[in-house]
């Protein structure tokens, strides 16, 4: 590994050498090696197109939805090589948190948070359900905010509340890591820092995984920054001395507001 | 005067004169069927008489309204299921691979064929093999007529609904593959149900069209003014008498003839419009 790139003991996501290409040759993530610290918020910086959602995307597979998405390399979960993973087993242990709040418009409040479930045809009783709905939404911080209306539609909620729904949603498999992609990018400032408070909180219980775009939140909430240029892995380490004493010129240059 | 105006103008114009001729078409076909109205009154509707004997001259409506909901309800069942997994075929399962391009064409295609064109091959193809297989009246009837409805309507329909299925957003469907859901559970659980009202209006469109459908219906369905004793059974629908009996229609029959049409562009108008609205509520 490259000497700007810390080592992890014990790490609860590993890859090695991983390269995506949406079109056969044409690299947007580039041998990518990197160990992600259990329990910790990791933030995936760099400027617009560099490749983070694409090797975000890398560790829940979901590039197998797509036809001509070539991956190279190894990714590790847990010690487990993925591809060796059934892919749904994988997806319960590391969910994911899209851009914008993306709550089934057919469902309550409630069908949401155990969507999984409901989704996978898996038959729990009411009472364990209900256990997971007030788990899952009391982790997020929204159980006080909607216990009397867990029946409306979670479309009805306001952006930021629909977007704590959808972390909720993800909680409620009880994953080892929560995959993030700029999951505040569509929400007001309230909300904002209320979600950074949240995975904050969240990370005694699991590791987070977030791609942001904005480098003070990034400061804010992540114990380790990842900074990511023209699809490759240029600087690794803890935030707090990335931002003070980048290695990189690169990654200096963006940090100082010179592009991105 | 400048530009801007006589643009002005004339866009207005072309909309008025739009205007007028729907309004004038309906006027014609309100005037035209009130001799019919006056002399049997809305008992036409439901009267299954179609005498047109000099003097015991009678006419209802009822044979063609039965004729024309059974052609259409039985072709919207026949198409249902075939247009339906076609268009989740192309809108989902393979909507990335060749084989989706070229059949997304061929529905195109096939949904652009005139009326005529589908007529005369339930004529001369599709007739003489249901006589095979042992059809009565030589092929013709209200069996025939809806089989041939159907194949027209399962492109429209099918193109109607590929369209809503495609139109569900990436994100939800992403969500859902990212709890773990296989492709039969994302389309089952999240894009049929977001998509439901949509494909619903989508088959209210296509029935839409089959009640007014005529060419092919006419030279098929076996032109007979009763209501059709069951499907193997020959009968009209209220398009196609229009079709068979304009040409030789005087006086009283024809002021019928013209009530039928009346009739038909009231429920084309009231089923187009409910499939629009629950379009436009939709989006
Ligand atoms: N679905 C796709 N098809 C083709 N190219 C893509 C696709 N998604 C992203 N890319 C390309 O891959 C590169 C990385 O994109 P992405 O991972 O989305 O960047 P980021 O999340 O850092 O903004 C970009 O050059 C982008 O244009
Ligand atoms: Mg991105």
């Amino acid at each position: 590994m490259k000497e700007n790139i810390e080592k992890i003991k014990d790490p609860i996501i590993s890859t090695r050498n991983l390269s995506i290409a949406y079109d056969k040759g044409n690299y947007a993530v580039k041998q990518v090696s990197v160990d992600i610290k259990k329990n910790s918020v990791t933030a995936i910086m760099g400027p617009s197109g560099c490749g983070k959602s694409t090797f975000l995307r890398a560790i829940n597979r979901m590039h197998e939805l797509y036809e001509n998405i070539e991956t190279e390399g190894e990714v590790f979960l847990n010690g487990k090589d993925i591809s060796k993973m059934q892919v749904i087993k994988l997806r319960r242990m590391a969910g994911m948190v899209f851009q914008r709040p993306n709550p089934f418009p057919t469902m309550s409040i409630y069908d949401n948070v155990i969507a999984g479930y409901k989704l996978n045809g898996i038959h729990i009783k009411k009472k364990e359900k209900d256990e997971i709905v007030e788990r899952s939404l009391l982790d997020v911080s929204l159980w006080d905010e909607v216990k009397d209306s867990l029946f409306k539609k979670g479309t009805f909620l306001s952006g930021g509340q629909q977007q704590r729904l959808c972390i909720a949603r993800a909680l409620a498999f009880n994953p080892k890591v929560i995959l993030l992609d700029e999951p505040t990018s569509a929400i007001d400032p309230v909300a904002t820092s209320k979600i950074e408070d949240l995975l904050v909180k969240l990370k005694k219980n699991y590791t987070i995984l977030m791609v942001t775009h904005n480098m003070s939140q990034a400061a804010r909430i992540s114990d380790y920054s990842l900074f990511m240029y023209l699809g490759e892995l240029v600087e690794y380490g803890k935030t707090k001395n990335m931002f003070t004493n980048p290695k990189d010129r690169r990654t200096e240059e963006y940090l100082t507001g010179k592009f991105g | 005067m400048n530009s801007d105006k006589i643009t002005k103008i004339v866009l207005l114009s072309a909309s008025l004169i739009i205007l007028l001729v729907s309004g004038g078409m309906v006027f014609s076909l309100v005037k035209g069927a009130i001799p019919t109205f006056h002399a049997f009154g809305l008992n036409f509707i439901i009267s299954n008489q179609w005498d047109p004997s000099q003097g015991k001259e009678a006419y209802g409506a009822l044979p063609f309204i039965a004729g024309t909901i059974m052609t259409s309800v039985t072709a919207l069942l026949i198409c249902l299921p075939l247009s339906f997994s076609t268009s989740l075929f192309l809108g989902e399962y393979f909507k990335d691979k060749k084989i989706a391009r070229v059949i997304r064409l061929m529905v195109d295609l096939l949904a652009g064929i005139p009326s005529i064109v589908y007529g005369l091959w339930g004529f001369y193809v599709l007739r003489p093999l249901l006589i095979d297989l042992g059809l009565p009246n030589q092929g013709f009837g209200v069996f025939t007529a809806s089989l041939i409805l159907a194949i027209m309507i399962i492109p429209y329909a099918t193109s109607l609904s590929n369209e809503i299925i495609t139109m569900v957003p990436n994100d939800l469907k992403e969500a859902a593959y990212s709890l773990g859901a296989t492709r039969y559970e994302v389309i089952f659980n999240v894009i049929i149900p977001s998509a439901r009202s949509g494909i619903i209006a989508g088959y209210i469109l296509a029935f839409g069209r089959a009640l007014g459908e005529t060419m092919a219906v006419t030279m098929l369905i076996g032109n007979a003014n009763v209501i059709p004793t069951g499907f193997f059974d020959t009968g009209n629908t209220m398009a196609s008498v229009i079709a068979n009996q304009f040409g030789e229609a005087d006086g009283l029959k024809l002021s019928s003839l013209i009530a039928i049409a009346l009739l038909l562009f009231l429920i084309t108008g009231i089923i187009n419009a409910i499939g629009k609205l629950i379009i436009k509520k939709m989006a």
